[in-house]
């Protein structure tokens, strides 16, 4: 790959410069221009070999991504009620629904998985951009709630990666509904003290980010991805003014305190089996054990000092 | 001096009619007038029950939007006494655009909060049109805490176009504080009811929405993004606004028929603004009965419910 990108890509780049890019063989980074070959950046889980910018992941290379050697199982999602608005704007909602069918092969934005991450058991759900804006509608609501059901069945962490648009505008307040759905999904997670990880990536916004998305134990933002409750174009409008440099970027969360920690895609993986590994009181990879004290306070007697007599 | 919206122009010229004869009236008392304007009243309010009999959505939406509708503040003055309103979230700043407190209502103490959209210019920009930032928010956390340690009802009305976009929010964290608002309001133990006053207007209304028990006016609107958001991003056009609030059935009576509330609330004939006393006390009577409605269960059956009835919105029904 970096012979690639050393040697030949200069020249390749000034050629294709002249025309259109043939897409189903060359990406040209949305970021810096460069161009790569396809089946590289895909290798490369579509980070930019050249300025490392984060291009969005479909969920089949999000969950291969996650899971040893490809191996998951995806669950079966419960049918939820069918365009109940009867909704049309320009186009029929359920045709809407067909052509992303179509163009993702997925049912619907969330896809739930569970399998082994590097040998502990995790449930895993993604959330595709590509599916109508990652949008938030009854389908992907129930996803994620399947997800926690799931978790909480196996007794294992959760693992929700988010991207969204926020609401799927087609289900009205049927979408909206859908944050204090997934919010009761994650306090039964927390109830049973099971481990809820988000994972945000380019972008999460709107409704998604202002119910399960903020609500992790532990929030991991990808590099660079556009992270906030108002879409920029909204605030912009509103306020009149440009907006700062950065602003609602992955790296301004981080400084604002709202997520843990950005981390490169490449080392994602690593970083999640660390983290439950600790939570779920396993070994590390290498075999050594975790010595984490086990608290035995519950909740509410937290931050509670000792009884004086 | 009446605020008359857009359809309601032959009630206006009417009533402007009535007033016009009795002014004339009063200037020379020898004109007798009595039978015309026991006429043009009877005709007007018709007319103003015909009208309001069957609004469209948009019509509802203007309703909902009413400059005399009666607000939080009307709320808190009429239903609840000794009311001492509570500032701040204890970690950046107060909010007024959303008001909260304790009081005693109907003999009882509960805790109430609200968004407060303002009534003139400058209390609107005091409240800040009822555009909650975090700190809003992070307020009515202490408030459904404080509900909860001492076991008080916890009332919120909601009338909000929808939380504020603004950079300080965001750098604040808009999305956190609402997302912990909705999950400390499902999670609270203790008996809760939400009436949609005016507006609700996306994730800033379901903030504080996820009561035990939510009731609509007859003509409030609950949407999941305002009806202008909406259009700009389903027409690409905001003058879609009309299509947007209809098709997307926000009325109170979608809601219901959708499952998402629990119950419609009638409002007086020609909509809340024309009979304001009235309507807040049949709030209070509403809200009375669904506390009443909860009294003896405990804490965590409170909360199992709301669940549930969350988790059952938008699910196929098995036979
Ligand atoms: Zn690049």
């Amino acid at each position: 790959m970096n012979w690639i990108n050393n040697v030949v890509r200069p020249k390749i780049t000034n050629v294709f410069k002249k025309r259109d890019t043939p897409d189903n063989l060359w990406h040209k980074c949305s970021n810096c221009g460069e161009m790569i070959f396809h089946r590289d950046f895909a290798a490369n889980l579509k980070v930019c070999s050249n300025c490392n910018h984060h291009a969005r992941l479909e969920t089949d290379a999000r969950l291969g991504q996650l899971f040893d050697n490809n191996q998951y199982t995806v669950f079966d999602v419960r049918e939820v009620q069918h365009d109940p608005l009867k909704f049309r704007d320009q186009r029929k909602y359920p045709d809407r629904l067909k052509d992303n069918r179509a163009k993702t092969g997925k049912p619907d934005a969330v896809t739930v998985a569970h399998g082994p991450l590097d040998g502990t058991e995790v449930v895993v759900a993604v959330q595709d951009f590509a599916f109508m804006g990652g949008s938030l509608g009854m389908a992907a609501g129930e996803a994620v709630v399947r997800g926690a059901e799931e978790a909480l069945a196996r007794r294992c962490p959760y693992i929700l990666v988010a991207a969204s648009g926020g609401a799927r505008m087609q289900e009205g307040i049927l979408s909206l509904m859908q944050m204090p759905r997934a919010t009761v999904a994650v306090q039964l997670l927390r109830e049973a003290g099971l481990p809820f990880l988000v994972v945000l990536t380019d972008p999460t916004t709107g409704g998604v980010m202002a119910s399960y998305a903020m609500l992790g134990d532990i929030h991991i933002a990808e590099p660079g991805a556009l992270i906030g409750f108002s879409g920029p174009r909204v605030i912009e409008q509103t306020i009149r003014e440009k907006l700062p440099e950065g602003f609602q970027r992955a790296e301004f969360l981080l400084e604002h305190g709202m997520v843990d920690m950005v981390v490169h895609r490449h080392q994602l993986k690593e970083k999640l089996s660390k983290l439950v590994r600790v939570l779920m009181h396993r070994p590390g990879t290498d075999g050594s054990m975790t010595h984490i004290p086990m608290p035995v306070v519950s909740d509410e007697d937290a931050g509670t000092p000792p009884a004086v007599i | 001096m009446h605020t008359y919206l857009e359809f309601e122009k032959p009630l206006a010229e009417l009533e402007g009619k009535i007033q016009e004869l009795k002014g004339l009236a009063h200037q020379d008392p020898s004109v007798s007038i009595s039978d015309e304007v026991e006429k043009l009243e009877a005709k007007a309010a018709q007319l103003l029950s015909n009208t309001y009999k069957n609004l469209e959505t948009w019509q509802k939406v203007q309703v909902a939007r009413h400059p005399n509708r009666p607000h939080m503040i009307d709320y808190i003055d009429q239903l609840v006494e000794d009311f001492t309103p509570l500032c701040g979230d204890r970690q950046f700043g107060e909010d007024p655009a959303i008001l909260g407190g304790m009081g005693r209502f109907r003999g009882r103490s509960v805790v109430i909060m609200g968004h407060e959209k303002g009534h003139d210019m400058e209390s609107r920009m005091h409240h800040n049109f009822g555009m909650a930032r975090p700190e809003g928010y992070r307020k009515a956390v202490r408030l459904m805490d404080m509900a909860e340690r001492f076991n008080l009802p916890l009332v919120m009305l909601v009338d909000t176009a929808g939380a504020y976009p603004g950079i300080g929010g965001e750098e604040r964290g808009q999305a956190e504080a609402i997302a912990r608002s909705t999950d400390r309001c499902l999670s609270v133990k203790t008996p809760s009811v939400c009436v949609v006053i005016g507006e609700g207007g996306s994730g800033g209304a379901v903030a504080i929405a996820t009561a035990s028990r939510i009731i609509m006016l007859e003509h409030s609107i609950y949407t999941v993004a305002s009806p202008e958001a909406s259009a700009s991003i389903l027409w690409r056009s905001s003058d879609k606004a009309k299509d947007a609030a209809t098709a997307m059935k926000v009325t109170a009576q979608g809601l219901l028929d959708l499952g998402v509330i629990d119950r419609i609330l009638p409002e007086p004939i020609g909509g809340a603004h024309r009979e304001r006393v009235q309507m807040i006390r049949e709030v209070g009577d509403a809200i009375e009965e669904e506390i009443r409605g909860m009294e003896g269960l405990n804490g965590d059956a409170l909360v199992k419910a709301r669940r549930e009835k969350f988790l059952a919105m938008g699910r196929i029904v098995e036979e």
